[in-house]
């Protein structure tokens, strides 16, 4: 058995002190090892931005890709090797902006990885611009007016795409996320998780104070349904998003690979790849 | 009786002239003549011009034909726009219906049957394409009983009626057409066929099945114009060997998808034309960076942007050896036959292992979609290679912490290759600059190293790439060595003798590795030849260009047609002369 310190390697992270990334690297981590995986089970693939180098440290297989495409290289790691854990994670900008065409289309098509977004509503690595998930008149260097775009509301969006697992956590609650990550990654097909993941240097709106007094956690509303979908949106949308927890699950949702024509559950990657004779006459007789 | 002909069968789109086109050359093909076919279409489901040009004949004859034997015509406007292909003494067959009427000054001798009334009286005018087959198949001599076994094949799953039905229309069209005809038209009875069974396909079938029998087992794809035939046998296929297709939301997706799978171990690849390659540009450099073999296939087609999308064109090829930002290793191959296509197709997927690098099968429309004869693929030439690409039990067990060195610098510039799920094998891959380990590294000797590493490997490719070109080499003195790639050879080949029968000696190289150029091998070529003409399918003199470059030579001259359609063999003909 491995245990989180397996997943650990050498490299200092290169995020300012203080980063909400710290305790996401942590809860991946911590779930890799509750659930049962060892590390060469385990692929990292990230995007790029300040959370995109997270693949770099983690003792697993890491690619860290291109800025917005985390998500389909992951799902083609998956398909080739269905055996292996695939986590995709990677910034708002990097799914919400760049990506989000991958994302809502990855959400719809179901393969089973887990994606990890670190939300901290602006662009750190490039010093400071706003985001997608940022709210309407947020200063930065590329609002200096402040922003007059409005804020994507991604948990719903996911949710009205089809989503089969959606949650929200708090990069404080290092037990919750650890815990959301590991049922995200349990859950049998596409599972998104969004954290928010206070940037200390750039964000001086959300910070983790004020994310302490706006989230409203799901396990304090009575009577909260994860597997009502009607629920789940009305009560995102009654509190502008700030939830945590586990939003929306459909277990019965099959993922892609089960509906898949022929795929089998061994491995594609260590399946023969050379044709009998016969198999080739076959296919030529076909074109004659 | 005559060994080579000309047909084309034209209406409007969603017609069925394609399955005109396609139930008559089948048949053919099983009897044993050459087949040579191109495709007039426009980018859109219903209506609007289109023909089917087919050549047959008693030996390989791969280009379209400067002029046209007969013309089958489904409306007056086929007539209209085609009449000038027809030689002296051609023939029309249109259908009654539209009363069509011989344009003024055309020669050729005119039949109308009808096609829509005949096919009616047997059950529906549906059949009204199998009429006008009958009516060809006529006037070739060719039996109804050569369709037997097409007709078959297409309505089985319709029943036994509609198979004796369809049979029914072309005998009765042959019927019609022997007897409207009797004794007023020249001969077109072809001499016998050898027999031989060949293969019917287009190139887009050859690089889907070079796929397949290559060891693909994975394509994520976006459909485009003229690469879909390619996902769309693979959809079939893959299935019975634990493989699939996805399809993306766009070409970005396809090509990053292909790099996961073949990062992950599967033999990947994706197929587009000139806009979705302009998409897959910087995830190009990502296969680059990161040493991760991929495969792209690349069916040109007329650009730029939307450009001409049905047709003919040879302007990628800048695109395809400098695309994607910064400097990185990477092979452009370019087959010029559909058979080559297959080969091709294999050799991608084993170079982009064994070099780790990306491989951009380039073809051009003509070529991907024109359908033709093909002596049949060889199973004994299939090799898979897959480099050095670890097996777990070759792997030593790793310290604690430390990573695989996934990019160690050797002499050869490649590093051994290991896959996710192998135990002692864990590293990190990244398009950031890194280290052996796979860690970024800023380091500037770290840099040099790696780039270094990255950018020998390509140092004996092209002589590591069988016939890196196509070589015709008659003459040890020529007056003109004429330089192609891709669809051109047929019609390259079909000018030589004329040119030859003019006096002048002519040597032919098709250039089959793109990049990295062979220039030794172009050199040994041009250093024969007291001029150089390159024919291309493009406004720029592109291939011209790197030739100049490569061989820095001032006797290139060009050739050049980017009017959306492939060369004749008598352009080229007329164009060689002018330049000499």
């Amino acid at each position: 058995m491995a245990t989180f310190k397996d997943f650990r390697n050498n490299v200092k992270p290169n995020w300012c002190p203080g980063c909400g990334d710290f305790s996401v690297q942590a809860a991946i981590q911590r779930a890799a090892a509750n659930v049962g995986i060892v590390p060469e089970e385990l692929a990292v693939v990230s995007g790029i931005g300040c959370s995109g180098r997270i693949s770099g440290y983690i003792n697993s297989y890491g690619f860290h890709g291109i800025h917005g495409r985390s998500l389909p290289i992951a799902q083609g790691v998956k398909m080739a090797n269905r055996e292996l854990t695939v986590i995709a994670s990677g910034g708002d900008g990097d799914g919400f902006a760049i990506g989000m065409g991958h994302t809502v289309h990855a959400i719809r098509r179901n393969i089973d990885i887990t994606y990890i977004v670190m939300d901290n509503q602006i662009y750190g690595l490039t010093k400071g611009q706003t985001s997608p998930r940022s709210e309407m008149g947020f200063k930065t260097k590329s609002t200096p007016a402040g922003s007059i775009e409005s804020a994507l509301g991604v948990m719903e969006l996911a949710i009205a795409s089809g989503a089969g697992f959606v949650a929200q956590s708090f990069s404080s609650d290092l037990k919750e996320l650890t815990s959301l990550i590991e049922q995200g990654i349990q859950h049998k097909g596409f599972a998104l998780v969004n954290v928010f993941s206070p940037c200390v240097t750039f964000n001086k709106i959300n910070t983790y104070d004020w994310f302490k007094e706006n989230l409203v956690s799901l396990s304090t509303i009575e009577g909260y349904d994860p597997e009502d979908r009607t629920q789940a949106m009305n009560v995102l949308m009654e509190n502008n998003g700030l939830v945590t927890g586990l939003i929306y699950q459909d277990k019965q949702k099959p993922s892609y690979e089960s509906l898949v024509k022929g795929y089998k559950e061994e491995a594609l990657a260590s399946q023969n790849i050379e044709l009998e004779r016969e198999q080739f006459d076959k296919l030529v007789a076909e074109f004659m | 009786m005559i060994n080579q002909l000309s047909w084309k069968v034209g209406g409007q789109q969603g017609e069925g002239i394609e399955s005109t086109g396609e139930i008559f050359s089948m048949a053919l093909n099983r009897l044993g003549y050459y087949l040579y076919g191109y495709r007039h279409f426009s980018s859109r489901i219903k209506g609007g011009h289109t023909n089917n040009k087919i050549r047959v004949s008693t030996k390989p004859m791969n280009a379209v034909s400067d002029d046209l034997d007969i013309l089958i015509a489904f409306d007056q406007e086929t007539i209209d726009l085609n009449h000038h292909e027809l030689k002296v003494g051609g023939v029309i067959i249109g259908d009654s219906k539209f009363s069509p009427k011989l344009p003024e000054g055309c020669t050729a001798k005119l039949f109308a049957v009808p096609f829509t009334e005949i096919a009616q009286e047997l059950g529906t005018s549906l059949m009204k394409n199998m009429v006008a087959v009958g009516a060809s198949s006529a006037l070739l001599g060719v039996k109804a009983e050569a369709f037997q076994s097409v007709v078959e094949e297409i309505f089985a799953r319709k029943g036994a009626s509609v198979v004796e039905k369809n049979m029914l229309a072309i005998e009765e069209g042959m019927k019609y057409f022997i007897k409207e005809s009797e004794g007023s038209i020249g001969d077109f009875q072809l001499e016998e066929a050898d027999g031989k069974t060949r293969m019917f396909m287009i190139g887009n079938d050859a690089i889907a099945l070079g796929a397949l029998t290559g060891g693909a087992r994975f394509m994520p794809a976006y459909p485009i114009t003229p690469a879909s035939e390619i996902m769309e046998y693979l959809i079939k296929k893959l299935p019975e060997f634990g493989g699939t297709v996805i399809q993306t939301e766009d070409e970005i997706a396809a090509c990053t998808m292909a790099i996961g799978a073949n990062y992950a171990g599967v033999r990947s690849l994706t197929a587009s034309a000139g806009p979705g390659l302009s998409l897959m540009m910087e995830a190009i450099g990502l296969s680059g960076i990161t040493e991760t073999p991929l495969v792209i296939i690349d069916t040109q087609r007329g650009g730029p942007s939307t450009g001409l999308p049905t047709k003919q064109e040879q302007s990628d090829i800048f695109a395809m050896i400098y695309g994607t930002h910064g400097e990185i290793p990477k092979v452009v191959i370019a087959p010029s036959t559909v058979e080559e296509a297959f080969y091709d197709t294999i050799e991608a997927f084993n170079i982009a292992e064994e070099y780790q690098v990306p491989v951009i099968v380039l073809t051009d429309l003509a070529l991907s979609l024109g359908k033709q004869s093909v002596e049949p693929l060889a199973f004994d030439r299939v090799k898979i290679n897959r480099g050095k690409l670890q097996r777990q039990e070759e792997l030593p067990e790793l310290e604690k912490n430390e990573y695989y060195k996934r990019y160690e610098v050797t002499a050869d510039g490649i590093s051994n290759r290991v896959i996710p799920g192998m135990k002692y094998g864990i590293h990190h891959v990244t398009g950031v600059e890194h280290n052996e380990q796979g860690k970024p590294s800023e380091s500037p000797v770290n840099r040099i190293a790696q780039m270094d590493k990255r950018m020998r490997k390509l140092d004996d490719l092209h002589t590591a790439f069988p016939s890196p070109v196509f070589k015709d080499e008659r003459h040890d003195e020529a007056d003109v060595l004429i330089i192609g790639l891709n669809s051109t050879r047929g019609t390259i080949q079909e000018a030589i003798p004329r040119l030859e029968s003019d006096g002048l000696k002519v040597n032919h190289g098709h250039i089959r590795l793109i990049h990295p150029f062979p220039v030794e091998e172009v050199k040994s070529m041009t250093e024969k030849a007291k001029r150089v003409i390159v024919v291309e399918n493009n406004a720029t003199g592109q291939l011209a260009s790197i030739m100049k470059m490569n061989l820095c030579q001032g006797n290139i001259q060009s050739i050049l047609k980017y009017d959306g359609n492939p060369f004749l063999p008598s352009e080229i003909y007329n164009e060689v002369k002018e330049l000499l």
